[in-house]
């Protein structure tokens, strides 16, 4: 499209369901009742001078722009804050409003640069704007005192805040407050001293508590919040609609460009994952995609001690398919496997799969949700029926209780937890259960009503307590359960929780939650009206992540809390395709949609539409690969998009199991550090460089549509296309809209999507069939999927992985705001001003105990290996807890993570290590030895040496 | 950890994890066929019982009856 701004109503839409009509300008408009004057006549396409409102914001009134008058009402009243009623009759254009408006505009001016020629918002100013709407033509004030001439805060390594150029509408304190929920701006001083501030006056807005998110640049009317890619580059000349290629969430951009060259990345107000918000990563942190360290031309190798040399694709393809037909004629097909990723789209992810079953000829495909969401899979698809969550993000407006549990959507999910937060300052109950006091416990205008700061691990014993609590204390809804439930397993999973050995007391020796408080956070739940639970990875990596999973599932259905808006059970997902990668088949046991290898006829669907046959037994998980690496009967694998080597547990056998391969295959943005153990690189395409679709966590099917060229010549799905091609498979998709359209023909849930029919829906949630046309945005509404919901008695059983004399902590892990998974794309942006290294919090008295200071390196040891970082002393964890991230390579969290994983998918307990602390004076044997092998690993050829 | 002392731990997971269904042995088994890949399930059988639960072991002799 060409560029123009996004439409702006001025004010919000109304839900009322009543309409009203007025007339404007001589012109009859209906509207909901509760709209304002404002909206209800830019509907009717008359736009109304204006500066303080925009339509993600309540109205505020102050700029006194937006004057109208009104037949029968004295004066002239502002119409952003003045709501329809019937029969009104409104004039928006009349020489005395003319002329009011001129006067404040004048003023306005008086007190502006004059800059235009010169600004970076020059042309996408709606201060300029309304001066020309206005016809403002001189200015008759002499400037005497003005906020002119003010230094500019150019601390935000992504926007530059220049309060010369503020006309102090407060869009941006409101959007702070309103939409991401910070509170981090502020109007200091009063009247002609008032000045936007961020935290105190003596900050700055990097050191302040500002998150970065971008709603107030975008608020802003002026060039005073403005990003410096406007600066550097200019304003855009067009904007694509895509999305977002971070977490879960699955924000939608308007990606603005000017030619090929992305000059911001602005959230689409029609987005339904985000409605118009973003975070600090999907609004700024895409430098990554033009990063000097992107590999654009294929590399091989023969041994990985060797330097890498640059080949054409053909040379690339043509060496892939021999090692590959090489490996398999030498140790069985058996020996070849692939991994997709969560970050590529459908259609690719669908194609790996395909490439693995149909062309390697075994099921030995896996996916990175194995070490995230893997037991969410497991567990939904046992009680409810389906391997998803069951509502949309809209549903959160009305739910009462919200209850979190091993997710901390602040830092991993921000753009749900601002609208989140928004629900709870309206009101909304809020139960935290986490180890860690994390923000949403307390924050501005927000506090848990509980926080249970159980002891790592434990998620399935309190699950239990609370479920012990709501039936003996007689909460349950039996009429639901009734209704909707296999009533014998109800009984059977009602008489294990009410035993005297599932009760809060007498679990909280395991717990470590106080009984009181894990009663009342039952009966909140149980009882505040409609009831949500959000959970996250703190639920499933661990060794019971499928029970724990089962256990929501139990307390959701024991209290009628699924099937309807403000309630259900909501995986919040950590990558932003990873409900797509496990819809698309990308499990060893499943094809595409959820349904079993073995099952004959769904196999017999495949064999005809490929054209081959397909193996009936399930194949190797990733953990599964790597131990018949090392023993020698698994040889070579093709990774799309994933670093197992860094996101892995237990990074020492995930480094022998790729080292015994003799063919591993990366395609990938950068050398990554799986590439280490490399024999062939493929480049990758970043989500700006290809068209595809990602399915977020609220099963939305959305767009990614390609705005620049791919630097490395090839979208993601053409890559697997050729190295396809090579090894003798007749493909010939030629646009990613016709794998799309096989996966509509071959899965029942996806048989209505079609590329053709998300430009014109903007996306779908599936199922989208012929029974919901339109999709799915809340799951279960009449029935179960399966039927009846299935109550599974999960029994709680401790973790293998003790702590002892030798290892006294348990350690977990998890992300923060800034960065994302492995770091491989925020490292390589500005976001590293917020993040440089990852650190280790450790409780006062733990670090008291141990003569450690916050800053001081330390050594953190497990069983399984040890590395060294800094510490960071701090009470948000418990005494015996200690937390890190595991963003950046050199730190390798995962060197101390063990081999124990969740007993129904192999899900890595990455939330549960036992480990030592103690004073170190810097970094590990081992981490000297990465930093060497990692040097020597990403060597590349000089073109001469290469040639000979 | 070795390969087949993984399987076995694995196995009796399974087996502690599935202890509250109307047939731990038969759920026990339907899991382990239908999610390990057959190169898993012929270790285990070639195994024994050594450090299986009764459970688990019941499972997979029930398994191996079977293929």
């Amino acid at each position: 499209m060409t560029y123009q701004p996004q439409s702006d109503f001025g004010t919000p839409a109304s839900r009322a369901q009543e309409d009203v009509t007025l007339t404007i300008d001589g012109r009859a408009v209906t509207v909901p009742s509760g709209t304002s004057v404002m909206r209800a006549a830019a509907e009717q396409g008359t736009a109304i001078p204006k500066l303080c409102a925009t339509d993600s914001l309540a109205s505020f009134g102050s700029c006194r722009l937006c004057l109208v008058e009104i037949d029968g009402r004295r004066g002239t009243p502002a119409s952003c804050t003045t709501p329809v009623e019937p029969g009104m009759i409104v004039h928006t254009q009349t020489p005395h409003l003319q002329k009011l408006r001129k006067g404040v505009m004048e003023l306005y001016i008086s007190d502006h640069p004059l800059d235009c020629l010169t600004c970076a918002a020059n042309g996408d100013c709606e201060l300029q704007d309304q001066a020309g709407a206005v016809g403002l033509r001189d200015v008759r004030y002499e400037p005497k005192a003005t906020h002119l001439g003010q230094a500019k805060d150019h601390s935000n390594p992504y926007f530059d805040f220049d309060p010369s150029k503020c006309i102090a509408c407060s869009r941006c304190v409101r959007a702070c407050d309103e939409v991401q929920g910070t509170l981090a701006l502020t109007v200091q001083g009063r009247g002609f001293d008032s000045k936007i501030s961020a935290g105190m006056a003596s900050d700055n807005f990097l050191g302040s508590e500002c998150v970065s998110c971008g709603a107030c640049v975008q608020a802003c009317p002026t060039a005073t919040l403005v990003e410096k890619k406007v600066v550097e580059i200019g304003t855009p000349e067009r904007a694509v609609v895509t999305t977002c290629a971070y977490c879960g969430v699955g924000c939608t951009f308007r990606a603005e460009m000017r030619g090929e060259q992305l000059v911001r990345m602005v959230p689409w107000k029609d987005g339904k994952a985000n409605r118009g918000h973003s975070c600090v990563k999907g609004r700024f942190a895409w430098g990554y995609a033009q990063h000097q360290e992107r590999i654009l031309k294929p590399m091989i190798r023969s041994a990985i001690s060797d330097p890498w040399r640059e080949v054409s694709w053909d040379e690339a393809f043509a060496y892939a398919a021999s090692e590959l037909k090489r490996i398999s004629a030498k140790y069985g097909r058996n020996a070849l496997g692939g991994i997709t990723s969560s970050r590529c789209t459908n259609e690719e992810t669908f194609l790996v799969q395909k490439l693995i079953r149909a062309g390697f000829g075994n099921n030995n495909v896996d996916t990175c949700a194995r070490v995230c969401h893997s037991p969410t899979g497991y567990g939904l698809k046992t009680t409810f029926g389906t391997s998803a969550g069951t509502q949309d993000f809209d549903s959160v407006e009305d739910t009462d209780v919200i209850l979190v549990i091993g997710a901390n959507p602040t830092d991993g999910h921000p753009v749900f937890a601002s609208r989140m937060k928004r629900r709870l300052r309206q009101g909304a109950k809020l139960i935290v259960v986490d180890p860690r006091r994390t923000d949403l416990v307390r924050s501005p205008h927000i506090e848990a009503q509980h926080h249970l700061p159980l002891r790592p691990g434990t998620n399935v014993a309190v699950l239990t307590a609370m479920a012990h609590t709501i039936v003996t204390e007689g909460l349950v809804d039996e009429a639901f359960v009734r209704d909707r439930c296999d009533w014998d397993e109800f009984q059977d999973w009602a008489a294990f929780v009410s035993e005297e050995r599932n009760s809060p007391e007498t679990l909280e020796a395991i717990t470590q939650v106080p009984a009181a408080d894990l009663r009342a956070a039952a009966r909140l739940y149980a009882t505040g009206g409609n009831g949500a639970i959000y959970y996250g990875l703190g639920v499933t990596e661990h060794s019971q992540g499928s029970s724990t999973v089962m256990a929501i599932a139990n307390l959701a259905m024991a209290t009628g809390n699924v099937g309807r808006r403000g309630v259900g059970v909501n995986p919040l997902r950590g990558q932003n395709n990873v409900q797509g990668a496990c819809d698309m088949g990308s499990f060893p046991h499943e094809l595409p949609g959820y349904r079993h290898i073995s099952d004959v006829a769904t196999r017999e669907l495949f064999e005809r539409e490929w054209g081959v046959a397909l193996d009936p037994e399930p194949g190797l998980r990733i953990p599964n690969m790597l131990d018949a690496a090392t023993d020698g009967v698994f040889k070579a694998i093709y990774i799309q998009g994933e670093d197992i080597l860094q996101s892995d547990p237990n990074t020492h056998h995930v480094a022998a199991g790729l080292e015994a391969m003799e063919c591993v295959i990366v395609h990938d943005l950068f050398l990554n550090e799986t590439a280490n153990y490399a024999h062939i690189f493929l480049p990758g395409s970043t989500f700006l460089e290809k068209n595809g679709t990602f399915t977020n966590a609220e099963r939305r099917i959305q767009p990614v549509r390609k705005v620049m060229s791919p630097l490395n010549g090839y979208e993601d799905w053409e890559v697997t296309q050729k190295l396809a091609q090579a090894l003798g498979l007749d493909w010939g998709y030629t646009h990613p809209s016709q794998i799309m359209d096989e996966v509509a023909r071959l899965t029942p849930s996806f048989a209505g999507v079609s590329f053709d029919r998300l430009d014109e829906e903007g996306s779908l949630q599936w199922p989208v069939n012929e029974s919901a046309p339109n999709g799915s945005p809340i799951m279960h509404i009449d029935g179960f999927v399966r039927g009846k919901g299935k109550f599974v008695v999960t029994d709680y059983v401790p973790t293998d992985e003790r702590t002892g004399p030798r290892f006294p902590l348990l350690l977990t892990t998890g992300r923060i705001l800034s960065q994302y998974n492995v770091g491989a794309q925020t490292r390589r942006t500005e976001n590293v001003v917020w993040h440089e290294e990852d650190v280790l919090e450790i409780h006062p008295v733990d670090a008291e105990n141990r003569g450690v200071k916050s800053g001081d390196w330390v050594r953190l040891a497990s069983r399984a290996g040890e590395t060294t970082l800094r510490a960071s002393v701090t009470d948000r964890v418990a005494p015996g807890v200690v937390y890190t991230t595991f963003h950046h390579p050199l730190t390798q969290a995962n060197v101390v993570t063990t081999d124990y994983s969740d007993w129904a998918t192999n899900c890595p307990e990455y939330k549960v290590t036992a480990v030592q602390i103690t004073p170190s004076n810097g970094p590990t044997q081992w981490q000297e030895d990465y930093m060497d092998l990692q040097r020597r690993s990403r060597r590349i050829a000089p073109a001469a040496e290469a040639a000979e | 950890m070795t390969t087949i002392d993984n399987l076995v731990r694995m196995a009796n997971q399974i087996a502690t994890n599935l202890a509250y269904e109307g047939d731990p042995t038969a759920a026990t088994a339907e899991h382990i066929q239908l999610f390990w890949d057959p190169r898993m399930k012929k270790l285990i059988f070639d195994h024994g019982d050594e450090g299986l639960s009764p459970v688990a072991a019941a499972a997979i002799a029930a398994l191996k009856a079977a293929a």
